[in-house]
C-alpha cells in the first residue's frame, strides 16, 4: 500500500473515528477534550489531502489521470451483486476530498471561537465530524450503494446540526423540513439505484459454469469484477454500449437501447434512471421544487451553514451529476432537465434573495443560485466548469458564511440586516473579509483583454460557466446563457445590498450593540484568512488545470467527454461581448446597489414598506412555502384526517376494540336487570328450575 | 263417598301453589311472606300425615311433628329477623328489599 494509499484512508477514516469518540466519550472527555480529538487529526487530514490534491494538479504531466481503488471490506456478495466498502481515488475525489477536509477543518476552528459560550460544544463538534466523515464516505465511494450510504450520513448530520439548538422550536421545525424534503429527493435517488441494479445486468448467454465467458465478456467492457452498481462496472458497460439483460428480459439488449415500462410509459432506461438521480441531486442540493429547506436551515450555527449548506453537503448532487458524466453524456431529455431546473434555480433564488433582510437567508439563496449555475453547466455537459465553479464556490461561499456569523457573534446574534450598518468601522477585519468574498461571488475580474485576463475567484469559474452555455448552441442552453446573465446582474445587486446595508451608511442598530460590535477572535479569524486566500487566488491557480488546457489530463478518465461535446473547446470562440456580458451584469448590478443602498436608501425602504405585489412576491419566495404547505402539508393533514377519523376511528376501533365492548356493555347491561335483588325472584327461579329439571327426571322415567 | 289419599294430596297441593304464589305475588309485606312459608310447611305436613295414615307406618307423623318444631323455630327467628330489619330501616314494603342488587 503506498503513502497516497494509506494517507487516502486516514483522511477518510479519521474523521469518523474521532465523531465516535468525541461523541460517545463526551462525559469523559469535556468539551475541549472533545474538540481536540475532533479537530487535530482532522486538520492533519486536510494537509493530506492537500498533498494529493497538489499532487494531481501538478504531477499530471505524464499523461492523463487515472482511478484506482482501495478495498476495505466486501459489503454484499449475492449473486452477482457485489458491493464494497472501498475508497476511489480519481480526480473527482481528490478535488472533493481537499475541498471537505479543508473547508471542515477550517470550520472546526471556527468553531472552537464562534461556539464558546456553547455548554454542548462536545456535540457540536461530534456531528461536525461525524458528517464529514459521511461527506468523505459519499465523495470517495466507488459504488452507488456506498455513496447512498454518505448520502443519507451526510442528511442525518445535517438534520442533527440544524436542530442543533434543540430548545430553539424554530430549529427542531427547519431540522425536520430539511429532512423531509431530502427525503423526496432521496426517494427518487433510490428508485434510480434500483433501476440500475434492475437494468445492470449479465446476459444470461455469458454465465459459463466455468465462469471463463463471464471474464472474457467483463475484459472486453473493461471491468476487473462485476458488481451490477460498481462505477467501473455502471460506466464501462454503458461508455462501451455493452449488452446487459434487465431482469425479466427475454434477450440482452445495448444498454443504451434498453427500454422500461416507467409510470405506465415506455421508456429509455438510461433517460430514466439519470432523472431519477437528478431528483436525489435537486433534494440534496435544494434545486427548484425542492429548494424550500436551504433557506430555513439556516436555523443551525453559523458554521453549520458554511460547511454543510455551502461549501460540501449542498454540492454533493452537483458531485454525484459530474460523477454519472458516462451517463448523462448519453442522455438527451436528462441532461436537459438539469440545465433547465439548475438555470431556473439560478435565477428564481437570485429573484429572491433581492428581498430578504437576514443576512444568513440572502447567503442562502445566494448559494442555492450558485448551486444552479453548476448544476446548468453540468447539464450542458460542461462538467469540468461545474466542478470547477463547486470548487471556487467552497472558498468564497464559506468565507461569505463564516464573516457572516463573525458579524452576527459581533452583534450578539441579531441577523437582520435592518438593525445593522455602519459596521465597517466597529469590524474592520470582518468587512475586509465579506468583502473579498462578495468580490468573487459577484465574480470581478478583466475579461477579454490578452495578458491581463484576472481575477477573483467566482470570475473564473462563472465565467467559464456562462461562456460554455453560450457555445452551446441549444435551446435550453441560450435559455440558460439569458438566465444566468440575469442571475449575475441580481447576484451582484444583493450581494453589495448586503454588504452596505451591513457595513455602510448610518447605524441602525441600537447604542448599546452598536458599541460593543467587535471583530471576531484570531481563533475565528484565521479561518477567514485562510479562505480569503482560497477566494482570492482559487481561480487564476486552478483555471488552467480544471478548465482550460490542461484539463483532460487533469480530470482524466473521472469525467468522461462524449465525442460530440466540444463545449469546453467551444466556449474560446464565443464573440467578445458575451466575454463582456457577465463583467456588465456585476457592474450594473453594482451600480444600481449604490444608488440605492448608498445614495437613496430611502427609497428601497419605501418600497418594502408600501408592498406592491413584486416585492411580496420576492419576500414570500415567490410563494413555494405557501404553495407547498396547501397542497402537500394540508393535504396530508386532510388525508391523516380522514384515515384517522373515518379509517382509524370508525371503522377499525369501532368495529374492533370499540364495537366489542360496547356490545359487551349492551348485553351486561340487560342481563344485570335480571339481578332485581328481591330475594323471592331468585327464589322463584330456583322452584322454577327444581320443577323443569325434576318433571324431566320424571318425563324420563316414566318412559 | 270415602277419602282417598288423592284428596289429602289435592288439598296439600293447593296450600302449596297458594303459599308459593303467596311469596312471589306478594307485593305488600315481609310477613305475608313468612306466612306463605308457613303454608307450604303445613302443606308438607298435611302430605307426610296422609300418607303415615294411608300406609300404617307412624314414621311420617313423627316427622310432621318434626316439621312443626323447626317451622316453629324458623318463625321465631324469621320474625327476629324482621324486627331489626324494621328497626333499621323503618318499614318492611317488600319492594324495597333489594339490598342484594348491586
Amino acid at each position: 500500500m503506498s503513502f497516497q494509499d494509506l494517507a487516502a484512508l486516514y483522511i477518510v477514516l479519521s474523521p469518523g473515528i474521532a465523531a465516535a469518540i468525541a461523541g460517545l466519550g463526551q462525559r469523559f472527555l469535556g468539551n475541549k477534550g472533545a474538540m481536540a480529538i475532533t479537530t487535530v487529526p482532522l486538520v492533519v487530514g486536510a494537509g493530506l489531502a492537500g498533498y494529493l490534491f497538489f499532487n494531481q494538479v501538478f504531477g499530471h504531466h505524464e499523461g492523463p489521470t487515472h482511478s484506482h481503488v482501495i478495498q476495505i471490506l466486501r459489503w454484499f456478495d449475492v449473486g452477482t451483486f457485489v458491493a464494497d466498502w472501498a475508497i476511489r481515488i480519481d480526480t473527482l475525489s481528490v478535488v472533493m476530498m481537499f475541498v471537505v477536509t479543508g473547508v471542515s477543518s477550517l470550520v472546526h476552528i471556527y468553531s472552537v471561537g464562534y461556539m464558546e459560550e456553547d455548554p454542548h460544544r462536545a456535540r457540536f463538534f461530534a456531528y461536525l465530524s461525524l458528517f464529514t466523515f459521511a461527506m468523505l464516505m459519499l465523495v470517495t465511494s466507488n459504488n452507488f450503494i456506498q455513496l447512498f450510504f454518505g448520502w443519507e450520513g451526510v442528511g442525518v448530520a445535517s438534520y442533527l446540526l440544524i436542530g442543533f439548538w434543540y430548545k430553539k422550536p424554530s430549529a427542531n421545525d427547519a431540522a425536520i423540513k430539511a429532512f423531509v424534503v431530502n427525503r423526496v429527493g432521496d426517494f427518487g435517488f433510490a428508485l434510480g439505484i434500483m433501476a440500475l441494479v434492475f437494468v445492470m445486468q449479465v446476459p444470461a448467454d455469458f454465465l459459463g459454469a466455468d465462469g471463463k465467458p463471464v471474464a472474457a465478456y467483463l475484459a472486453q467492457i473493461g471491468v476487473e469484477q462485476y458488481s451490477s452498481i460498481g462505477f467501473d462496472t455502471v460506466f464501462n458497460t454503458i461508455a462501451a454500449n455493452a449488452p446487459v439483460q434487465p431482469i425479466g428480459a427475454a434477450a440482452a439488449t445495448p444498454i443504451q437501447q434498453v427500454t422500461l415500462d416507467f409510470l405506465g410509459q415506455h421508456v429509455w432506461a438510461l433517460e430514466v434512471i439519470g432523472v431519477l438521480l437528478f431528483i436525489g441531486a435537486m433534494g440534496k442540493s435544494a434545486q427548484f421544487f425542492l429548494h424550500t429547506w436551504l433557506p430555513d436551515a439556516m436555523e443551525g450555527p453559523t458554521p453549520v451553514s458554511a460547511l454543510i449548506h455551502a461549501a460540501t453537503m449542498v454540492t454533493a448532487g452537483v458531485f454525484l451529476v459530474c460523477r454519472c458524466s458516462y451517463l448523462y453524456e448519453h442522455t438527451v431529455v436528462a441532461a436537459n432537465v438539469i440545465t433547465v431546473i439548475g438555470a431556473t434555480t439560478a435565477f428564481f433564488a437570485a429573484t429572491v434573495g433581492l428581498a430578504q433582510n437576514d443576512i444568513k437567508r440572502v447567503v442562502a439563496y445566494s448559494t442555492c443560485s450558485q448551486l444552479g449555475y453548476m448544476f446548468f453547466a453540468a447539464g450542458l455537459g460542461a462538467y469540468q466548469a461545474a466542478m470547477f465553479h463547486l470548487f471556487t464556490h467552497a472558498f468564497f461561499k464559506a468565507l461569505l458564511f463564516l464573516s457572516a456569523g463573525a458579524v452576527i457573534q459581533g452583534m450578539h446574534h441579531e441577523q437582520d440586516m435592518r438593525n445593522m450598518g455602519g459596521l465597517r468601522k466597529k469590524m474592520p477585519l470582518t468587512w475586509a473579509m465579506m468583502f473579498i468574498g462578495t468580490l468573487a461571488l459577484t465574480g470581478v475580474g478583466i475579461p477579454a483583454v490578452e495578458g491581463l485576463h484576472y481575477g477573483f475567484a467566482g470570475f473564473y469559474s462563472k465565467d467559464a460557466i456562462i461562456e460554455s452555455a453560450y457555445a452551446s448552441h441549444d435551446t435550453y442552453a441560450q435559455l440558460a446563457f439569458w438566465l444566468s446573465i440575469g442571475a449575475a446582474f441580481l447576484t451582484s445587486f444583493y450581494s453589495w445590498r448586503l454588504m452596505f446595508m451591513t457595513f455602510e451608511g448610518k447605524t441602525r442598530a441600537d447604542h448599546h450593540t452598536y458599541d460593543h460590535a467587535h471583530d471576531p477572535p484570531w481563533v475565528m479569524a484565521v479561518p477567514l484568512l485562510v479562505l480569503s486566500i482560497g477566494a482570492i487566488a482559487a481561480g487564476a491557480v486552478f483555471y488552467d488545470a480544471m478548465v482550460d488546457h490542461h484539463q483532460a489530463e487533469f480530470w482524466g478518465s473521472a469525467i468522461f467527454t462524449g465525442a460530440e461535446n466540444h463545449v469546453l473547446h467551444d466556449r474560446h470562440e464565443v464573440p467578445t461581448w458575451v466575454l463582456l456580458a457577465p463583467a456588465g451584469a456585476w457592474i450594473s448590478g453594482l451600480l444600481f446597489a449604490v444608488i440605492f443602498y448608498l445614495l437613496a436608501p430611502s427609497v428601497p425602504r419605501r418600497m418594502a414598506a408600501h408592498g406592491g405585489p413584486m416585492h411580496s412576491f420576492l419576500s414570500h419566495k415567490w410563494y413555494f412555502d405557501e404553495i407547498y404547505h396547501f397542497v402537500f402539508v394540508r393535504g396530508a393533514a386532510l388525508l391523516g384526517d380522514l384515515f384517522w377519523k373515518v379509517g382509524d376511528k370508525r371503522l377499525i376501533d369501532g368495529l374492533g376494540p370499540d364495537g366489542v365492548t360496547s356490545v359487551t356493555k349492551a348485553s351486561a347491561g340487560g342481563i344485570s336487570k335480571l339481578h332485581t335483588g328481591y330475594l323471592f325472584h331468585y327464589a322463584l327461579i330456583v322452584l322454577l328450575a327444581a320443577v323443569v329439571f325434576s318433571a324431566f327426571v320424571l318425563l324420563g322415567q316414566g318412559r | 263417598m270415602e277419602l282417598s289419599v288423592e284428596h289429602y294430596l289435592g288439598v296439600s297441593a293447593a296450600l302449596f301453589v297458594i303459599g308459593v304464589f303467596g311469596i312471589f305475588v306478594n307485593r305488600k309485606n315481609i310477613i305475608v311472606i313468612l306466612m306463605a312459608i308457613e303454608l307450604i310447611l303445613l302443606s308438607v305436613n298435611i302430605n307426610l300425615v296422609a300418607f303415615s295414615v294411608f300406609t300404617g307406618t307412624i314414621v311420617g307423623q313423627v316427622f310432621a311433628m318434626l316439621v312443626l318444631t323447626v317451622a316453629a323455630a324458623e318463625a321465631a327467628v324469621g320474625l327476629a329477623i324482621l324486627v331489626v330489619y324494621f328497626r333499621n330501616r323503618g318499614q318492611i314494603e317488600v319492594e324495597n328489599v333489594n339490598v342484594l342488587r348491586g
